[in-house]
């Protein structure tokens, strides 16, 4: 870290970016607020109703049950992702043209829209027309992820871990570039194994990444939307309704604006807290150092 | 350090893992309704354009790409010139209350957008922008902004104190010493930030379809027109994919050594 000069004429050279995400930002969340704490019937008539919305939303089983679901996948994306991730960093070219191809061959599935990612993984995973439910059917698996509330989950998993494990790669890519050569010199001089590399050298240098990468993970994650409804649809029952489309159904299927406002913020809360909590825990192991 | 063959065996089989399922997609482009339906090919047995040829002579298919271009060019252009001065900003003073704007700038992106869209629509209505390029735009700006603030950040604290100060003495004013002096020294990093930008913005679907009805509607939005009463055309859905992977592989092509350069500095 360099020295930095304390000088509040900085705030200038940020303005721009100050308005032009308040613009994006402090209308539509104090909307959401407003909905929160009224009973809409239409555009003229509103009741105030205070913290009923919440109170009602804290004890819905169906809004708490995909709550539940929501936290074990993300749990599960992570789980998967974080470890696979740091694999492939480690098995990538470091030098050459080889190099290049493999970083552009790895990011490619982060560049297709997320409705597309749905649509490959319907094409690719339907039992009658995808080679992938075609080839686990012909093993002798019974599959079929539009009936079967299991294997929908799993295709769902397989589809995020396909799409997202080379952010996590990407970014664990860049960091492992940032260790100087001379560190590997010392561990060879040591006769250090290879799990000695990894825990003491590397695994460290990747800590500052890491931390971007997990959070990256866990708010898309925690807040996926559009590849489950494009590929199950939230089934079958509601075996891959997760959170937003839950929230998606009550606020425009059944026009329930003021409790799915009030579930909203909830919603919100839970993402900050997580992210303050697990930003907060990993800067107090940083000074405990 | 040499590589072994196990390492490259993983690496061959993780791309395998990556690359089949967009085999099948573009396989299926080529492939005919009844083709699809009818057994399993490997490979199209008659090879067809008809999917293709679909879609770039009908205006209301071409366009929806159109529009994508649109609105993620502009949005790369608009975070780019915010977010460059606010990136030096960060990367060289102190200032009230920087630290929490950034954990709010960051904060943004973990906004549930089920329930957010209503006001986002009723927004940009209000201010005329309903179905215009640029509301998209700005709308994306919400989660690029603070993504290219940190790329940027990153790669100006690379960039020693000592340039600042030596070209404030040659008597350059400071947006001229950006311009001339700054910008090009971290040419790869806005290489990279155009890169992560692009992807942001092209790959969002909720934001864009919500913004838009019809001129300004994003391909992603369109495609959702292959389900008829007939069922869904397979054929034409799986071509529709295949043409919004191609910008992404061009940009990517375009941008690569910036990218490689990038990543080499340790910075994404």
């Amino acid at each position: 870290m360099q020295r930095k000069v304390r000088d509040n004429k900085a705030w200038f050279l940020v303005l721009p970016v100050f308005i032009l995400v308040a613009f994006s930002a402090i209308v539509p969340i104090m909307t959401v607020v407003n909905y929160s704490v009224q009973d809409i019937f239409d555009q003229n008539t509103a009741y105030f109703v205070g913290a009923e919305w919440y109170r009602e939303m804290l004890r819905n089983p169906a809004l708490l049950d995909s709550l539940g679901r929501q936290f074990f996948f993300s749990f599960s994306v992570l789980a998967i992702e974080v470890p696979l991730g740091i694999l492939i960093a480690l098995v990538m070219p470091t030098k050459g043209r080889m190099a290049a191809v493999s970083l552009i061959l790895v990011a490619i599935p982060l560049l297709i829209p997320w409705n597309v990612v749905g649509t490959i993984w319907q094409i690719f995973s339907r039992a009658d027309i995808g080679l992938f439910g075609y080839a686990v059917n012909a093993v002798g698996i019974d599959y079929n992820y539009t009936s079967d509330p299991t294997a929908a989950w799993l295709t769902v998993l397989l589809m995020d871990v396909w799409h997202w494990t080379p952010l996590i790669a990407l970014l664990c890519y860049s960091g492992l570039r940032a260790i100087p050569e001379a560190f590997y010199q010392a561990a060879r001089i040591d006769r250090a194994s290879k799990w000695a590399i990894f825990r003491h050298i590397q695994l460290p240098r990747l800590k500052s990444v890491l931390v971007i990468g997990v959070l990256l993970r866990f708010m898309d994650s925690f807040m996926i939307y559009t590849e489950p409804f494009v590929l199950t649809g939230g089934g079958p029952g509601n075996s891959t309704t997760f959170l937003s489309q839950a929230l998606t159904q009550m606020a425009i299927g059944q026009f329930d604006i003021g409790p799915a406002a009030a579930f909203s913020l909830i919603y919100y809360l839970i993402v900050l807290l997580v992210c303050y909590a697990f930003f907060t825990a990993i800067n107090q192991l940083d000074k405990a150092k | 350090m040499d590589y072994s063959l196990r390492k490259k065996l993983g690496l061959a089989l993780y791309i395998v893992f990556l690359f089949i399922p967009i085999y099948w997609l573009v396989i299926m482009s080529f492939k005919g309704t009844e083709e699809i339906l009818g057994g399993l090919t490997l490979w199209p047995q008659s090879f067809t354009f008809d999917n293709y040829h679909t879609i770039f002579t009908d205006s209301t298919w071409y366009m929806g790409y159109v529009n994508s271009m649109i609105y993620v060019s502009m949005n790369m252009a608009i975070t780019l010139v915010v977010a460059l001065p606010a990136a030096y900003a960060f990367s060289r003073y102190r200032f009230i209350g920087d630290s929490h704007l950034f954990f709010w700038l960051l904060s943004n992106r973990m906004a549930p957008p089920a329930v957010f869209l209503l006001p986002f629509f009723q927004l940009y209505s209000s201010v005329g922008l309903f179905d215009t390029h640029i509301a998209v735009a700005l709308a994306h700006c919400l989660f690029t902004v603070p993504l290219a603030v940190w790329i940027l950040e990153g790669f100006m604290s690379g960039v020693p104190r000592e340039v600042d100060e030596t070209a404030y003495i040659d008597g350059y004013s400071f947006p001229k010493f950006f311009l001339r002096i700054f910008l090009p020294m971290i040419r790869s990093g806005i290489g990279v930030t155009a890169f992560f930008c692009f992807m942001f913005s092209w790959v969002e679907l909720l934001f864009a379809r919500t913004l838009t009805s019809v001129d300004a509607k994003p391909i992603a939005a369109i495609m959702t027109r292959t389900v008829g009463a007939a069922g869904i055309d397979w054929g034409l859905l799986a071509a529709a994919g295949v043409l919004t992977i191609i910008p992404g592989i061009l940009v990517i092509w375009f941008v690569r050594n910036h990218v490689a350069k990038g990543f080499a500095l340790g910075r994404v």
